[in-house]
């Protein structure tokens, strides 16, 4: 299994001993880099989750009994056993895969109340035992609020194959657009931030030099597709690629429900033996937190886009496809994104030869209230969608998120 | 070529030592400051640090020695190409003499390293300690780190199939301080077997047997002498 955060909650002073066996101890190492520390708890199953620090990413797995050799729970009419441990401790404990999977026969889990230690016990081959005593802490309960079902957009797909889809993306990338394109093509597109500061002086900020990396997966790929065209979301790529690995090595298919940017989004596994869900946070278009997970507030300012065909030379990304873009635009927004307060969509003709041109980023058209501060630039996928507001003079666009949301 | 060692005193080139090595590769990059000690078995060679630890490596090698200020010449010979290193020499500093002799043995085993080159990879390094217990009961032999997240314990019964000899005349618990023992770790990845002995005043021998490509073995020998605290009880 890959590695993904754990989390447990113990209350301490337990005495009761909660005693599991995995049988495949691989199936224990998830160990999310990220988080700083794992909740579990033991009831009729046990549940390990984690959050981040800046309470915009969040994980919890569920293991039924079934998954273990041996799962000896708390008794009814206990209270919940919980407790939290070092994320780093715990994984120290699952530190080599390689020999995880070459040595050790049988992962043996208890929680001893009395010395207050979580003990990890590895069995491996040769009759050599490995024994981990690690210490744990009080903590309060975790437990982020969403619903999968109150997501209007969901797709489903292998693992595999979004997992392939991640591949090319540079390994430092932090954060990746995910968006449903022209044809029903989804599109995964790598992120980058503008530098703070730089959007109305530097046209030729690095933004403009990065390398964006682009992939697009056919709508056939997809076990389940239920999104319109011109959705997209942002979220960060290292924790997807945490639970993609994870759910690749398990074999399972990997569901997202995602709403508008802003919203959290919701990445679920399941299958009969545990059920894991990943929670995170997306950017929103102007800058606001993110209701439930409280993503951390993200103040860029935007440049204002002008309503020419030429690019005006204060725009953050003084590119030459962008000015392509804008250039060819002809027609304004479409009706099925503009009750989507952040994506903008154009159906409008592309040039078929230039591949670079199709679900080319687009800046979400600034605010044209006099006054107000730019909202952050946005990004979309699809081809050319400058949006009405290439017309902003004549008033807001309706496709365009308002800038004055952000507490929305 | 098989090994050869020689101790010449007068050679045409006046050499007091000359020693040839067919495959240098085992001379492993622990030595940076070597004493060499010429015998009729081989050369020995002591790296020390700190006066704490004493690593030792019987294997031969071409080198040239006219004597008190000369340099060391080394020669190194592959595919016919010939490499001369000229190391100027120091004077050398007493050894420590660990002064480990067999008969203060209490305890030893041997196992095939096989069981702990990964063990050892993953060592605790938050730990300042390994402590080695050795008891006619269980653990029978356990190596123990205490680090930041709690404490862990590697475990070797005496029945284990990677054991191949378990001497066990009494319990002993000492603790070594991990940063001296860290470079024996490059030895036992080398190695096939190694031998792991306790003496009286806890001081501990290993020794890492060593087979090359050639199927000729040397011996990497390490002492190191236990942390002077006295090991508390752990959980």
């Amino acid at each position: 299994m890959g590695k993904e955060g754990f989390s447990r909650w113990w209350q301490s002073g337990r005495t009761i001993e909660q005693v599991c066996e995995q049988k495949q101890p691989e199936g224990w190492v998830c160990g999310c880099p990220l988080t700083t520390s794992l909740s579990l708890l033991f009831v009729a199953q046990l549940s390990l989750r984690t959050v981040n620090s800046s309470r915009s990413a969040y994980a919890c797995f569920l293991f039924a009994p079934l998954f273990f050799q041996q799962y000896q729970a708390a008794t009814p009419g206990q209270d919940l056993l919980r407790c939290k441990i070092l994320m780093k401790s715990f994984l120290s404990v699952f530190r080599s895969l390689a020999m995880l999977e070459k040595t050790v026969e049988k992962c043996c889990i208890s929680l001893n109340g009395r010395s207050s230690r979580l003990v990890v016990q590895l069995h491996c081959k040769f009759g050599v035992r490995k024994t981990h005593n690690l210490s744990f802490q009080d903590c309060e309960s975790l437990q982020a609020v969403f619903d999968p079902a109150s997501c209007p957009h969901m797709l489903r797909a292998p693992a595999r194959v979004l997992g392939e889809a991640v591949l090319p993306f540079p390994p430092a990338l932090a954060e990746v657009t995910l968006g449903i394109g022209r044809g029903r093509r989804v599109i995964l597109r790598s992120y980058h931030e503008e530098e703070a500061g730089s959007s109305y002086s530097s046209p030729t900020d690095s933004t403009a030099k990065a390398m964006v990396t682009e992939m697009c997966l056919g709508e056939e790929d997809f076990q389940q597709l239920q999104a319109q065209e011109g959705v997209a979301i942002t979220f960060c790529l290292k924790e997807f690629r945490g639970l993609l690995s994870f759910a690749e090595s398990a074999n399972l298919n990997l569901s997202i429900h995602f709403d508008a940017p802003g919203r959290p989004a919701i990445f679920t596994i399941k299958d009969s033996l545990l059920d894991g869900h990943f929670v995170l946070a997306t950017l929103s278009d102007t800058d606001s937190h993110s209701q439930d997970l409280g993503s951390p507030e993200r103040h860029q300012p935007v440049p204002q886009l002008q309503a020419h065909s030429i690019p005006h030379p204060d725009d953050f990304a003084n590119d030459d496809i962008d000015s392509y873009m804008i250039a060819m635009e002809t027609t304004i927004g479409n009706e099925g994104s503009r009750v989507l307060p952040s994506i903008s969509l154009s159906p409008g003709p592309q040039h078929p030869e230039s591949p670079g041109l199709h679900s080319e980023e687009d800046e979400a058209e600034p605010s044209t209230v006099p006054g107000t501060p730019p909202p952050k630039k946005f990004r979309s996928l699809f081809f050319g969608s400058i949006l009405a507001p290439v017309r902003s003079p004549q008033g807001p666009s309706p496709v365009l998120a308002e800038d004055s949301e952000g507490e929305g | 070529m098989p090994l050869l060692t020689q101790q010449i005193q007068d050679e045409d080139d006046q050499d007091s030592l000359v020693a040839s090595l067919d495959n240098v590769r085992n001379l492993s990059t622990i030595l940076k400051h070597a004493t060499c000690f010429a015998t009729k078995n081989g050369i020995k060679v002591t790296v020390e640090n700190a006066k704490c630890v004493q690593a030792n490596t019987l294997t031969a090698l071409r080198m040239c020695y006219q004597g008190y200020g000369y340099p060391l010449r080394l020669f190194l010979e592959e595919g016919g190409v010939v490499t001369v290193c000229k190391i100027n020499t120091q004077d050398p500093e007493d050894t420590l003499d660990f002064d480990f002799c067999s008969t203060n043995v209490i305890n030893k085993i041997i196992l095939q390293s096989e069981g702990l080159r990964e063990a050892f990879s993953e060592l605790d390094m938050m730990s300042e300690v390994l402590q080695i217990t050795m008891s006619l009961d269980k653990p029978y032999f356990r190596l123990s780190t205490f680090g930041n997240a709690g404490s862990s314990h590697l475990d070797y019964p005496k029945d284990s199939d990677l054991m191949e000899a378990f001497h066990c005349n009494q319990i002993q618990v000492n603790r070594y301080k991990i940063s001296l023992l860290k470079p024996s770790t490059k030895a036992l990845v080398l190695s096939c077997k190694v031998s792991i002995r306790t003496d009286n005043r806890g001081f501990l021998s290993s020794q890492y047997m060593i087979r090359n490509e050639d199927g000729q073995i040397c011996f990497v020998e390490y002492y190191c002498c236990p942390d002077e605290e006295v090991p508390e009880s752990e959980s």
